[in-house]
């Protein structure tokens, strides 16, 4: 049982919730996620862990309301308890002093990438980041990330905020005006395919965090494996981060869809009883 | 057998009591009775819900096939039993109708006789060794019912009985993993008076027991109470906690763990490497069994979302293959297959298991082997291509090699896959302890007597030594490794 010790709503879709978790607080690094279990009829889902603090035992987690899990997520509130929480899972980021790297976050894969930011400033590297969001009340940790960044890009999709454009956009203006080292890409599969095919134009190491569909985390059942460089790979213990350049995103796409029917069945009966969206 | 034991064995064949049983019948009348047979749910009914298959035998049938029992001077049924169970002074308990002694001589080298007595392949270990089998080419005792009987009994009594524990004697010893290697290293260690933890990576305790066996051929309340027994004899079990990343060896070693038992199981699922195989609605079997059996998934008031497929092609010839068609047929397919590469002959999977998939009209595609998978536009999977083939000269295994039978390809429409060819030793632990000397397949190298790995005071046990086993050759390595512990403690402490 973890304690969840503050709740608060980022945005009307993304809830920040943070829990006790002493083990996991002191282990954990940039790139670990862990697998949480609301109650006993509950289903384990990953979530990164954005933040942690050693000192007080307790972990932060941002959740977008996608699904019947991650709304009753957004439900809960300080003093309720997650019936399972367990990790820290995936190998941590490797972070090293490399030069320049260019983040980039999309919708509420902004909050994996704050811790990666986070390490890679820490290590000594210049931080340039570009967020995209689909409109400005939906950009997240805009604060925390310019706290770690030597430059900040903000792109959203209708030009409610920052630039119009998309992610890609923003990456280019870097990636033509500047020497880049590394490039980190996390958002939904589609930002982390064309990302991808920008950083590979200009030959820079990419890497991304894929957020396949899990159950329990530890690589026994294969549900989260994907095709990285023709081979298939299981994201939990071999990932989350791969080379950006190898993944197949369109056979990750479509494995994400797998379960769309019995997910969207679930959600209108979970609607249905009463819970609103 | 040790010379001990077989003299262990003889005086205790010379109680007064087994000598007056063996005179109260004539072999003769013993070798005409016919073995019992289990009672069975219907498998039109059973094949639409998860009750346990098999029900159990009555008393009456109990003690029929104990009187079966020729109580052998030379009881070559032990030797096949991989704890050396004392079958002949069980089965004679139970001619005698002490059925609650029964189970407690079950229990001296058996933790989990309930577990056993179902799922033990009885047709190769214990059974196959039976005099009657042997010498007489009839059907073995029923050890298997019979162990299985004395266990339900038992605990139905709720006369359970929790053995006698030690005083403490301050040793910690960290348990890794929850499958039966772990609960039989707890069971033990915890008699003798040490301070035993288990860690489990998943939410639930029983490993395999608890994901991988399905309710209606080991109900979990079966699992339950023997961990809840451990329970009350003290042991810790701690959940959600995986060793190597939750916390490391060393890190326990500074909370005052003095010596481990690594029994994480072979729990990474192979898949084949063929095209397509990637596609949505197919499986490991680990994952379908997982999603059904730990996270209930078939109900609807659970979150956890599972295929319920109607055409379902499952690949392989073990228990897991067994375990997951009947599954897809529970859940509702209208097809449920095995396709399997070799013969009926050479299958893998416990005879009973085969015999009641086909009871509950699975189809079985034996000498067929998947080549391709094919999907509609959004990857979901529609259609395979399958080859047949025929068996061949033995290979080093002794059995027939499958062979392709070249041009005989064809098509089965599909939309559910379950690929059940076999899984590999968990690589977290070692991954995280390089000096940890491991074997090319991925299994931890052990001291056969001990079960201590290179690293001292880490011993091993199980699924992630054998690569795959059973339950019982799990619990047989984890009472070796607890003798092990004890040594290495008390050897320890001296110093
Ligand atoms: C390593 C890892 C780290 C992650 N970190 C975070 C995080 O920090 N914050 C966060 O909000 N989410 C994160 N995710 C995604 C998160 O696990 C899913 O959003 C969650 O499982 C959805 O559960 P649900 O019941 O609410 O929705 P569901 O009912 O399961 O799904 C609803 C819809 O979301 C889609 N979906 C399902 N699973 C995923 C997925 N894994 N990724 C994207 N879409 C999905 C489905 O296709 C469906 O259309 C992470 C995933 C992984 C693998
Ligand atoms: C579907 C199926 C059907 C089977 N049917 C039969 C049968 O009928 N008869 C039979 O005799 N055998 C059967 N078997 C085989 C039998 O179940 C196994 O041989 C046996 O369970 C192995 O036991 P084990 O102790 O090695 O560990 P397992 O039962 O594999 O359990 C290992 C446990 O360790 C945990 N773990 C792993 N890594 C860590 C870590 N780092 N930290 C903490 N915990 C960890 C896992 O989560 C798991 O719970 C079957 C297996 C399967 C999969
Ligand atoms: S434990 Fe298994 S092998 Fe041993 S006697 Fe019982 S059923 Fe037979
Ligand atoms: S070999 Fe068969 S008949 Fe003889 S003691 Fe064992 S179970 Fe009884
Ligand atoms: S989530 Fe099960 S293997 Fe990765």
């Amino acid at each position: 049982m973890n304690r969840i010790v503050e709740k608060e709503m980022l945005n009307k879709n993304v809830v920040k919730l943070v829990i006790e978790a002493p083990r996991i607080a002191s282990k954990r690094m940039a790139g670990h996620f862990v697998i949480i279990k609301i109650d006993e009829k509950g289903e384990r889902i990953p979530l990164t862990i954005a933040d942690a603090d050693p000192e007080t035992g307790t972990i932060t987690l941002i959740i977008q309301r996608v699904g019947v899990t991650s709304h009753k997520l957004s439900l809960m509130e300080a003093g309720d308890m997650l019936e399972d929480v367990v990790g820290p899972l995936g190998h941590a980021t490797e972070v090293e002093k490399l030069g320049t790297v260019l983040c980039a976050g999309g919708g509420v894969g902004i909050a994996p990438l704050l811790p990666i930011a986070r390490s890679f400033k820490e290590a000594g590297n210049r931080v340039i980041t570009v967020l995209a969001a689909r409109n400005r009340e939906l950009l997240i940790l805009e604060e925390e990330i310019r706290a770690c960044s030597d430059e900040v890009i903000i792109m959203t999709d209708d030009g409610s905020y920052g630039r119009q454009g998309l992610v890609t956009h923003g990456m280019e203006e870097i990636l033509e005006r500047e020497k880049v080292h590394l490039a980190v890409a996390i958002g939904p599969a589609i930002m982390m395919k064309f990302a991808a095919l920008t950083t590979a134009k200009y030959n820079v190491k990419t890497i991304a965090s894929l957020n396949t569909i899990m159950v329990d985390g530890t690589g026994m059942c294969g549900a989260c494996r994907v095709s990285v460089g023709g081979k298939t790979k299981f994201v939990c213990v071999d990932g989350p981060e791969f080379d950006a350049h190898l993944v197949d995103y369109d056979e990750m796409i479509m494995r994400l869809g797998g379960y769309d029917k019995q997910e969207r069945e679930a959600y209108d009966r979970y609607v249905a009883a009463g819970n609103g969206a | 057998m040790a010379e001990q034991v077989q003299e262990y064995l003889k005086v205790e064949r010379q109680q007064p009591w087994r000598e007056e049983l063996r005179k109260a019948m004539k072999a003769k009348e013993r070798t005409d009775i016919t073995r019992v047979k289990m009672p069975e749910e219907d498998p039109h009914f059973r094949a639409t819900n998860s009750n346990e298959v098999n029900l159990g035998l009555t008393k009456e049938m109990a003690l029929q096939e104990a009187r079966r029992c020729l109580d052998c001077a030379n009881p070559t049924c032990i030797t096949g039993c991989p704890v050396n169970i004392n079958i002949p002074k069980f089965i004679k308990r139970i001619e005698q109708g002490d059925f609650l002694d029964a189970a407690r001589v079950l229990k001296d080298t058996n933790t989990l006789p309930a577990v056993c007595g179902r799922v033990c392949p009885q047709e190769v270990q214990c059974e196959v060794n039976c005099f009657y089998v042997q010498k007489l080419g009839k059907e073995a005792v029923a050890i298997g019912h019979l162990e299985r009987f004395a266990a339900d009994y038992e605990r139905d009594s709720g006369n359970i009985s929790v053995p006698e524990v030690a005083e403490k004697n301050g040793a910690k010893v960290a348990v890794i993993g929850s499958g039966p290697s772990g609960l039989a290293v707890a069971g033990d260690l915890i008699k003798w008076g040490y301070d035993v933890t288990v860690f489990e990576a998943l939410h639930e305790i029983g490993g395999v027991l608890k994901y991988g066996i399905p309710e209606f051929r080991l109900p979990n309340v079966i699992v339950d109470v023997e961990i809840d027994n451990l329970r009350r004899m003290g042991v810790k079990f701690e959940t959600n906690f995986i060793v190597g990343k939750t916390a490391g060896i060393e890190e326990l070693k500074s909370e005052g763990f003095e010596a481990f038992f690594i029994g994480s199981g072979a729990g990474l699922p192979n898949f084949m490497n063929i095209p397509g195989e990637n596609y949505t609605g197919i499986f490991s079997s680990n994952e379908y069994l997982t999603r059904v059996n730990l996270m209930n998934a078939s109900n609807d008031e659970y979150d956890t979302p599972v295929y319920s497929g109607n055409h379902v092609a499952v690949i392989g010839g073990g228990n897991t293959a067994m375990d997951s068609v009947r599954t897809a047929k529970r859940l509702g397919a209208e097809k449920a297959m095995i396709i399997y590469r070799r013969s009926l002959e050479e299958m893998p999977a416990r005879v009973e298991e085969v015999k009641h998939a086909m009871e509950e009209g699975v189809e079985f595609l034996n000498l067929n082997n998947p080549l391709e998978y094919y999907a509609d536009e959004r990857g979901q999977v529609n259609r395979m291509k399958v080859q047949k083939m025929e068996l061949g000269e033995p290979d080093s295994s002794g059995r027939r090699r499958p062979v392709p039978l070249e041009g005989s390809e064809y098509f089965i429409d599909v939309d559910t896959v379950i690929v059940a060819i076999g899984v590999s030793p968990n690589p977290i632990i070692p991954s995280s302890m390089p000096e940890l000397e491991m074997s090319d397949w991925g299994t931890i190298k052990v001291n056969k007597e001990t079960m201590e790995s290179s690293v001292p005071g880490v011993f091993a046990g199980g699924d992630i030594v054998r690569g795959g086993a059973t339950v019982i050759l799990a619990m047989g390595d984890g009472r070796k490794a607890a003798r092990g512990i004890d040594e290495y403690v008390k050897a320890r402490k001296k110093k």
